[in-house]
């Protein structure tokens, strides 16, 4: 019952989120300077006749007093039409559908990458010897504060121009997706892997650990099944990071290796001033937030069951 | 973390505050002289980082380039810090009504990853540098907004409050007096480590074309170039990108030995 | 033959050693028990004996062998077969000693499956087996629960579960008692005391020499990483030899230590007129009740307090006495009754009557500003107090020399004093008003025994000198005993009895109070 009432608040307040979200995508439209009957005629070069100009106002709604428009974006958001895009004429769900699965292809290979790569190096170090710890402890931080980017061009200068092991770009089968999904994944492992060991390190100091321990556990088994679960609860929580690392870094790395995907999608609408596909590609990104962290607010709640009482 | 790094990191961090206040003690180079018979030179005495497709030296167009980058992060910070601060101090101190406000607000906010909102605020304003540092400190409103007040939250349910009201002081002297002298430490150490986070997210607008425009030197958007030469010119894409990984990793030690610190904990 | 032999045995983290040759023997079936202070070294001991000293630590000993086998060439694996399998260790509160996310049949079965060759179902028969022999009811539904689900007595009781599971010769108890309500702990010693019956060897590591007397056959004092003195209980707690044992079981605050000094410190001399005359009521609270989110915290409760009168709240945690201080102070507002000070009711406002009654927390270096100095912790409570900005500083020394410390502490910060030295520093700045109450809040739990000693003694001093009356707040009954005059005591939120402290104690009317003085541990029962 608790658990039921918790999921169902959690539900309300992600349509919260969502609902703000859409504002903030009408307000964001309706406070950008220039007129957007022009922008749907094809921008300024255009020189579209006042007649046009008003057969798209009143197509669009655009005469519409704001709070008819405000009605009429919701419903349309509710409905799945997040307008079409100005430059490439298509409704922009289509535009995002088409390169979604690229996109999710990378972000998965990343994550799971880097969330590996944290685990194991985090399990590994933690509370072993100084020169051990400090070596980590200095990948993690080159390895977090490594831009994408420059990352990318050095993963590229190395494997495919040096040792040409890996093609440079896209979209040619599993090999191409080996630099793109490193290349996501190591600032993440660094990042998990820094906030995994210290939460790590610390579960070690706790008190159960030495019970378990002077219960004549080794190490392995005390780190595995004791620390570990304790040690990820705040990987967990971490949904914002998670989300933000995967598409703003998806928005690069596809960039980087002209990998199809919604991230170069979003950068060259951005350079068209295509509002309509940004703004669903960052509805987008607010959909998969809200979706996530229900997700993770009910994993918490398996991993740690003293929160079912607190929720 | 080891007090010999910190220390070595604080003088990096000293080195490039320099750099951006006076390039011309680094390098005698222009940054924007053109030499057309000598592109894409690899290192040499005269170019020690070797010049770019256009014959600039790549060591003046970093050393230059500090001041831009350096702007990116802790104007972004300063921008993010500023209204997050102010809302984050509303939320915690304010009344429910007021908190619930700023609070569903960051709930929308941080539904965003910060580099698409930054890319919306680019979308509507246009790029540029300080656009830039706009959007990216925008995108960081949210976050700053929560820990500010989380942080002020914490000090009003602290004991050392409790006894000052207890002691009979009245409610705005707690506060001046205790609350805002204890919220503001952490929270500007904090926001040293998203210093660095900043200059990424800035160097990225860049990177993707969004940000600083050429010809003005930005690591970034020199970046954005180089990328063209990966297979021919090596220097071009490793010693900017490197300079912005070590401006990050000096921030961040510098940050997190400013937070143990302050947290009474060794370095 | 000893089952336990210690011989000389040094610990140090670093260049700071904190065992500094040790010597002891266990024989086969004994109780022995090792009493200290914090930082005496009696936990590091006890932990190397499972080869758990911690990290960084170098230990050394000339002998340290367990049923004659020497540990000090012990590996990692050797180790692990003696631990749980011949040695037990209980940890001292098992909120933190047990898996906070795993099921307590899980963490006894843990033991079984690494030493020994029962199969699953085995296990889980033997498990509700060990829960049923530790005094757990329902032994099969608490086996599926999770600590937190589990009462502090019952968790407790599945710890020692956890060490007994494969049947050790050796049992390492670590302040199995420390963070128990008093009527459980009494419960807890009686398991342990059944543990020793069955013929198991017991070291029991402990702060309270009251709770180390009905359980231990030989007692050894630790100081400073140095055993002072070790023999049979009944010789060591009657007839003590080393000073130091004489000053610790003086300091244990009792019935019979009343009116006496508990700390090596003379008395002051008592001023010529005390500040305010005994016997004005200062504080009346009538019908107070209070709930959080519905749940009464404290219902119907009434009180008077007088002028250089000490009123102890006694109650087990969850009693209300918390709640009780809070609205005392205007804190929290009451939902019901009234809460007079001199005669006048409290409202928010009021801040002339909130500097007449002050509060002393249980942690004191919570409550100060972490960036104060003790200079500017006084100073801001006499500016309050309205002592011009001229006189505060001479005012700050004053206050500090009575109690106790000095114009040297004024530049330190509390972070760099001592625990007592903070408590002082606590008083010193609820003496700052000049009220007429102070609430004390557990002001001594978290003090070793001679610091609560000399800060029992100075609350004490410092009420004859000015004539406050004290609010005071404990779980100990000993403490209340020792300094208070009458007392209240609170169960789920009601006052269940009230009177002068020795009738209540001494003849308790009411069925809780009852059970809760039987429950006191007693040196005189050794």
């Amino acid at each position: 019952m608790t658990t039921l009432r918790f999921i169902g608040w959690r539900l309300l307040a992600g349509a919260g989120v969502l609902w703000g979200a859409a504002t903030l995508t009408f307000l964001v439209v309706h406070f950008t300077p220039g007129d957007p009957a022009e922008a749907v005629v094809g921008g300024e070069g255009a020189a579209p006749t006042p007649e046009v100009l008003a057969q798209v106002r009143a197509e669009y709604g655009l005469d519409l007093p704001w709070y008819q428009q405000y009605a009429a974006h919701l419903w349309r958001i509710v409905r799945g039409d997040f307008g079409t895009s100005y430059r490439l004429h298509t409704p922009v769900t289509q535009a995002i559908g088409e390169q979604a699965a690229a996109t999710v292809e990378l972000a998965l290979a990343g994550a799971a990458t880097g969330l590996t790569l944290a685990v194991a190096v985090a399990l590994a170090t933690a509370r072993r010897r100084r020169w051990l710890r400090g070596l980590a402890s200095a990948a993690e931080l080159v390895a977090a504060s490594t831009p994408t980017f420059w990352l990318g061009i050095v993963l590229l200068t190395v494997f495919s121009f040096g040792l040409r092991l890996f093609p440079a770009t896209g979209g040619q089968g599993p090999a191409s997706l080996v630099l793109p999904a490193l290349c996501l994944a190591l600032p993440i492992a660094g990042v998990l892997g820094h906030v995994l060991r210290e939460s790590l390190e610390e579960v070690l100091d706790e008190p159960f650990i030495v019970s378990a321990r002077a219960r004549g556990l080794g190490d392995a088994a005390v780190r595995v099944r004791h620390a570990l679960r304790h040690a990820m609860t705040p990987l967990v929580t971490m949904t914002g990071y998670w989300v933000g690392a995967l598409l703003g870094g998806a928005v690069v790395t596809e960039t980087l290796f002209t990998r199809q995907g919604i991230g170069r999608l979003l950068v060259s609408a951005v350079n068209a001033k295509d509002l309509p596909v940004v703004l669903g590609v960052v509805l987008l990104s607010a959909l998969v937030y809200v979706v996530v962290n229900l997700v993770v607010d009910l994993l918490y709640l398996a991993i740690d069951p003293r929160l079912k009482e607190a929720a | 973390m080891k007090r010999a790094g910190v220390y070595a990191a604080a003088a990096v961090l000293a080195v490039l505050v320099l750099a951006a206040l006076a390039p011309e003690l680094f390098t005698a180079q222009d940054p924007l002289a053109v030499d057309s018979g000598g592109t894409l030179r690899p290192p040499s005495a005269g170019h020690p980082l070797g010049t770019d497709e256009n014959g600039r030296d790549v060591l003046a167009r970093i050393v230059h380039g500090t001041r831009t980058s350096l702007l990116l992060g802790f104007g972004a910070v300063a921008v993010a810090l500023v209204f997050g601060g102010l809302l984050g101090l509303a939320a915690g101190l304010g009344n429910r009504l007021v908190e619930g406000v700023v609070m569903r607000l960051s709930d929308v906010g941080m539904a965003f990853p910060e580099l698409l909102l930054a890319l919306v605020v680019i979308t509507v304003a246009g790029g540029g540098t300080s656009n830039a540092v706009l959007a990216i400190g925008v995108a960081g409103i949210p976050n700053y907004a929560r820990l500010v007040r989380a942080q002020t939250l914490a000090i009003r349910r602290s004991g050392y409050v409790e006894a000052a009201h207890a002691l009979g002081l009245s409610a705005p002297r707690v506060i001046l007096r205790h609350v805002l002298p204890n919220a503001v430490k952490p929270v500007l150490v904090l926001a040293t480590v998203g210093v660095g986070t900043a200059l990424v997210a800035g160097s990225a607008l860049s990177f993707l074309g969004l940000g600083t425009p050429p010809p003005e030197p930005e690591w970034g958007s020199m970046l954005s170039t180089a990328r063209n030469f990966i297979s021919r010119a090596w220097w071009y894409g490793v010693f900017p990108g490197a300079a912005i990984t070590l401006t990050v990793i000096s921030v961040t030690v510098v940050g997190r030995a400013l937070r143990l610190r302050s947290e009474g904990r060794a370095w | 033959m000893s089952l336990v032999k210690v011989d000389d045995l040094r610990v140090a983290f670093g260049a700071t050693p904190v065992v500094r040759g040790v010597s002891f023997e266990i024989g086969a079936g004994e109780c022995l028990a090792l009493v200290g202070e914090s930082g005496s070294g009696k936990s590091v001991t006890a932990r190397t004996l499972v080869g758990l000293t911690g990290e960084g630590a170098q230990v050394s000993a000339a002998g340290l062998a367990f049923d004659g086998q020497d540990l000090t060439r012990l590996r990692e694996r050797g180790w692990r077969r003696l631990r749980g399998a011949r040695i037990g260790f209980v940890l001292q509160d098992a909120l933190v000693s047990l898996d906070p996310l795993r099921k307590v049949g899980k963490e006894i079965e843990e033991v079984l499956t690494a030493h020994t060759a029962l199969s699953g179902s085995e296990r889980k028969a033997r498990v509700t087996e060990l829960l049923a022999a530790a005094g757990v009811p329902e032994p099969g539904l608490r086996a599926g629960q999770l600590p937190h689900e589990l009462s502090g007595g019952l968790r407790q009781r599945a710890l020692i579960a956890t060490a007994l599971a494969a049947d050790p010769e050796l049992v390492i108890a670590d302040e199995p008692t420390t963070a128990l309500d008093v009527t459980i702990q009494a419960q807890v010693l009686d398991l342990l005391a059944g543990i020793k019956a069955q013929g198991r060897s017991l070291l029991v590591i402990s702060h309270d020499l009251a709770v180390v007397a009905r359980l231990a056959d030989r007692v050894a004092v630790m100081k400073d990483g140095v055993i002072v003195e070790q023999g049979p209980t009944g010789r060591v707690l009657g007839q003590p030899a080393h000073h130091y044992t004489r000053r610790l079981l003086r300091a244990i605050p009792a019935e019979h230590t009343k009116g006496t000094r508990l700390s090596e410190t003379g008395p002051r001399p008592v001023p010529a007129a005390p500040r305010r005359a005994a016997g004005d009521v200062v504080v009346r609270a009538e019908g107070v009740g209070k709930s959080f989110g519905g749940r009464p915290a404290v219902q119907d409760v009434s009180f008077t307090l007088r002028a250089a009168e000490t009123l102890g709240i006694v109650g087990e945690s969850g009693s209300g006495k918390t709640t009780t201080a809070r609205i005392a102070l205007g804190l929290t507002a009451a939902d019901t009754g009234t809460v007079e000070v001199h005669g006048r009711p409290w409202t928010r406002k009021d801040r002339a009557l909130r500097r007449d009654v002050q509060i002393v927390y249980q942690d004191p270096l919570a409550a100060f500003d972490p960036r104060y100095t003790v200079a500017k912790v006084l100073a801001e409570a006499l500016a309050v107090a309205g002592v011009p900005r001229g006189r505060r500083r001479e005012r700050a020394v004053e206050l500090l020399e009575l109690v106790g410390l000095g114009a040297e502490h004024l530049a330190r910060r509390p972070l760099r004093l001592s625990g007592g030295q903070r408590q002082r520093v606590a008083i010193a700045r609820a003496l700052a008003p000049e009220p007429s109450v102070i609430v004390c809040d557990e002001p001594v739990s978290a003090l070793d025994v001679s610091v609560q000693a000399q800060v029992l003694d100075l609350l004490e001093d410092v009420q004859r000198e000015t004539g406050v009356a004290y609010l005071f707040i404990s779980h100990d009954l000993g403490v209340v005993h020792h300094l208070c005059d009458r007392v209240l005591v609170m169960k789920d939120g009601r006052v269940v009895e009230e009177g002068p402290v020795g009738t209540v104690f001494r003849e308790p009317a009411h069925p809780y109070t009852k059970e809760l003085v039987a429950a006191v541990p007693r040196l005189a029962a050794a």
